[in-house]
């Protein structure tokens, strides 16, 4: 009985060994190397490259506050908003008080930077889950269209004309929700403004 | 709801009850050794039995087998402990990040060689990369094996007749690994990668912002191939802080749905390799209806709820058409994230790709008592059926008494030890769990950890031990978890409640493998009928109701009222 233990002891060990080497080491190379080879770009992280420099993620949200720009959704990570090296949710239960309070102000700010009149799309004054959202909804982008065309000096429809052609529909016509990359957009109306 | 929520709902169930019956067969076959052949399976596991010193050639007992799952879990714990404390001086920690405090050591190592992943820490802030492979990522692996292999050996328990012996523990351990758990996560690692999931050892990218150009400073990481296997092998841990609603572990619509086709797709399908191995289809069939007629309404209640939105945003010039977004990603929208935190909730995954804490009450109320079941929803891969099957033995038993006759299940007389060991698997959770919430609730080391006001604040620190409890390891995440008291006393709810359940498990296949088969009789229950499965869907939420429903009730159910009243 004693012998089978530390028989079964010494093989526990060794599987240990040879199991942490198949699917610790080698397994996660071998994705490494093969995703390398057929998917590079999104592999090192779908990096958007300007002039040779890189100034972004496609899939990272970055923080937006100039009225020239498209603004993402509120972000809670700390210690500053889309911190992508420490990704968190707000974490406020539903029937937080100061959950209340950091949506109206957000309302209030918004109401006051934007000269549009109808209702504010949920998703621009509520923080996303891992607070590097890169994504608004179409309704949340078209909310912001006149404040933008009003700081840069260009007509409302050719800012609407960009954010129709940047809107992601459903994938395969009825994966997820459509969706505008803020990114993106804006990197668009800096080329525009470039050209 | 809209019809397109309609739509993703159906087709994700469509496609995840199609594959049940392929992926089944091609387990049973596994396990029974049929497939791939000796050739081939002397080619791939060989090495690993010369290796370790395996004689494939030999069986178990029931006692031997567990020693076996033991053993293996306490070097893999040792391991995965000694490897966080020391990453500062091993390879690939480009961040240099530090050693990992004690506390916080054992309680992720309990937390990954129980297949529970509850995680104390952010994964970009805390874990070397060489951690997240060679400790996290193989315990992914293992756990859910061993967790299968205790299921195969209960099964056998089943079939087999007068005999002690319940298979090998290293055989079925390797297979599980080569044949099934190994390439289905080398496949859906690439399929992620494909859709924009990262997979590298680069340094942190340090980057220029857009608007003022600002540093932004991007994690990095081998995150794909952790990420397929948290999902396949029901595990859950996340490679970043915010799990899979972050853009790098679930970047699009259809890495969600592939994701969420992961969680309870084995679990699933095990019920089929169940009813061939029995060589009784139907019973297999049976129990996965049981499952799925718990699951859909419930999901019904999260995805309403979630899609309703917050009455306390109605009068402040809001459109909430999307729903309760706080904590939400765009590209999944509220009835996705409903979705999969049903779904991660009633299988024992934990991955989450929304916030759970954000939740409306009853979303929340949903994503809790779905674990509070005890995980027999789908469940953990292995764990979730050998649990489902203690349910049905009590199921059995509660119909043996009402027409007075000695309940039998598959050929297999239930006495007073089976009974005993089902009872075990079936009561010690909601003690656990019921018990360690009590005493947090009552030192101020516990209290202290909670963040929101009110009844929430309870379902915090609920949320906390009833996942910890059942092995799932999602969180009401703003609980400050990562301190000694919950990292202790958790570590002690997670390997209880994992190895009280496997080792009774264990006995009762050991016992069950030791009797005679009875041939069925006019007077023998059908176990496949539908009457059985209602009175075995009735059997787990009574269980379900009464140990849990006056904690939900200062919970979520209190915090339901207190909106409601708005």
């Amino acid at each position: 009985m004693r012998d089978e233990f530390k028989k079964q002891s010494l093989i526990a060990f060794k599987a240990v060994c040879v199991f942490t080497a198949l699917l610790g080491l080698f397994y996660p190379l071998l994705v490494t190397v093969t995703s390398y080879l057929l998917f590079p770009r999104q592999a090192q992280g779908s990096l958007i490259f300007v002039d040779g420099k890189a100034r972004g993620s496609e899939l990272i949200g970055q923080f937006f506050s100039k009225s020239k720009y498209f603004w993402g959704r509120p972000s809670a990570t700390t210690p500053n908003p889309y911190n992508a090296a420490s990704s968190s949710g707000s974490n406020l239960g539903p029937n937080n008080p100061a959950l209340w309070a950091a949506v109206k102000d957000r309302v209030s700010f918004y109401q006051k930077n934007n000269p549009s009149p109808e209702k504010i799309p949920i998703d621009l004054v509520t923080t996303s889950g891992s607070g590097l959202d890169p994504d608004i909804s179409p309704e949340a982008a078209f909310s912001q269209v006149k404040r933008v065309a009003r700081a840069r000096g260009i007509s409302e429809s050719a800012i609407k004309k960009l954010v129709m052609e940047h809107i992601q529909k459903r994938q395969w016509g009825f994966l997820g929700e459509p969706r505008v990359n803020v990114f993106s957009l804006n990197l668009a109306l800096d080329r525009m403004a470039w050209n | 709801m809209s019809v397109n929520d309609w739509v993703q709902i159906g087709v994700y169930l469509a496609v995840l009850l199609i594959l049940v019956k392929p992926l089944g067969f091609y387990m049973a076959q596994i396990f029974e050794g049929q497939w791939p052949g000796p050739r081939i399976s002397s080619f791939f596991e060989r090495p690993i039995y010369r290796l370790c010193g395996i004689d494939d050639s030999s069986e178990m007992n029931w006692k031997s087998y567990a020693t076996a799952v033991l053993l293996f879990n306490f070097f893999g714990f040792v391991f995965v402990y000694a490897l966080q404390r020391f990453q500062f001086y091993l390879p690939l920690n480009a961040q240099k990040l530090a050693g990992v405090s004690p506390d916080l050591a054992l309680n992720t190592a309990i937390s990954f060689m129980t297949n529970t992943n509850w995680q104390a820490y952010g994964g970009e802030t805390t874990m070397s990369y060489f951690t997240q492979m060679a400790g996290l990522t193989t315990q992914n692996f293992v756990s859910a094996a061993s967790g299968i292999a205790v299921l195969i050996a209960l099964i056998r328990g089943i079939t087999r007749k007068q005999t002690e012996l319940l298979g090998n523990f290293w055989v079925d351990l390797t297979r599980g690994v080569l044949y099934i758990l190994l390439p289905f996560s080398f496949i859906l690692a690439l399929a992620l990668v494909s859709q924009g999931v990262i997979q590298n050892l680069s340094p942190y990218h340090s980057i220029e912002t857009l608007e003022n150009s600002q540093k932004q400073l991007i994690s990095m990481g081998p995150a794909a191939s952790q990420i397929a296997i948290k999902q396949l092998g029901t595990n859950g841990g996340g490679f970043f802080n915010a799990n899979s609603a972050h853009p790098f572990e679930n970047p699009t619509p259809l890495s969600n749905f592939l994701e969420m086709l992961a969680i309870p797709l084995i679990s699933a399908a095990l019920c089929y390799t169940f009813g061939f191995m029995i060589r009784d289809t139907k019973q297999g069939w049976a129990l996965l209806a049981a499952m799925v007629l718990i699951f859909v309404p419930l999901l019904f209640v999260a995805v309403h709820s979630e899609r309703a939105g917050n009455p306390a945003f109605a009068s402040l010039g809001v459109d909430q058409a999307t729903g309760n977004m706080e904590g939400k990603e765009v590209r999944f929208g509220a009835a996705n994230s409903a979705l999969w935190a049903t779904v991660t909730t009633a299988t024992s995954n934990g991955s989450v790709n929304s916030m759970h804490d954000s939740f409306m009450p009853l979303g929340g109320f949903v994503t809790l008592f779905m674990m509070q079941l005890g995980e027999v929803v789908f469940g953990g891969v292995g764990c979730g059926l050998y649990g489902m099957i203690a349910f049905v033995l009590v199921a059995v038993f509660v119909a043996g008494l009402m027409v007075g006759r000695t309940p039998e299940y598959l050929g297999k007389k239930i006495e007073s030890f089976e009974m005993q060991m089902a009872s075990v698997v079936i009561l010690v959770m909601p003690a656990i769990v019921l018990g360690s919430t009590a005493l947090a609730v009552s030192f101020s080391s516990g209290t202290s950890a909670v963040s929101n006001p009110g009844p929430h604040g309870f379902s915090q620190i609920l949320y906390a031990f009833t996942s910890m409890g059942n092995n799932n390891g999602s969180a009401f995440a703003g609980l400050n978890a990562n301190v000694p008291f919950y990292n202790i006393l958790g570590g002690w709810v997670m390997l209880l409640s994992r190895f009280w359940m496997k080792i009774p498990i264990l006995a009762l296949a050991g016992s069950l493998a030791r009797k005679k088969v009875i041939p069925p009789s006019a007077g023998t229950l059908s176990t496949s009928s539908a009457l059985f499965v209602g009175l075995l869907i009735a059997v787990i939420l009574i269980v379900g109701v009464l140990s849990f429903v006056p904690a939900l009730a200062l919970g979520p159910l209190a915090e339901h009222l207190e909106m409601v009243r708005i």
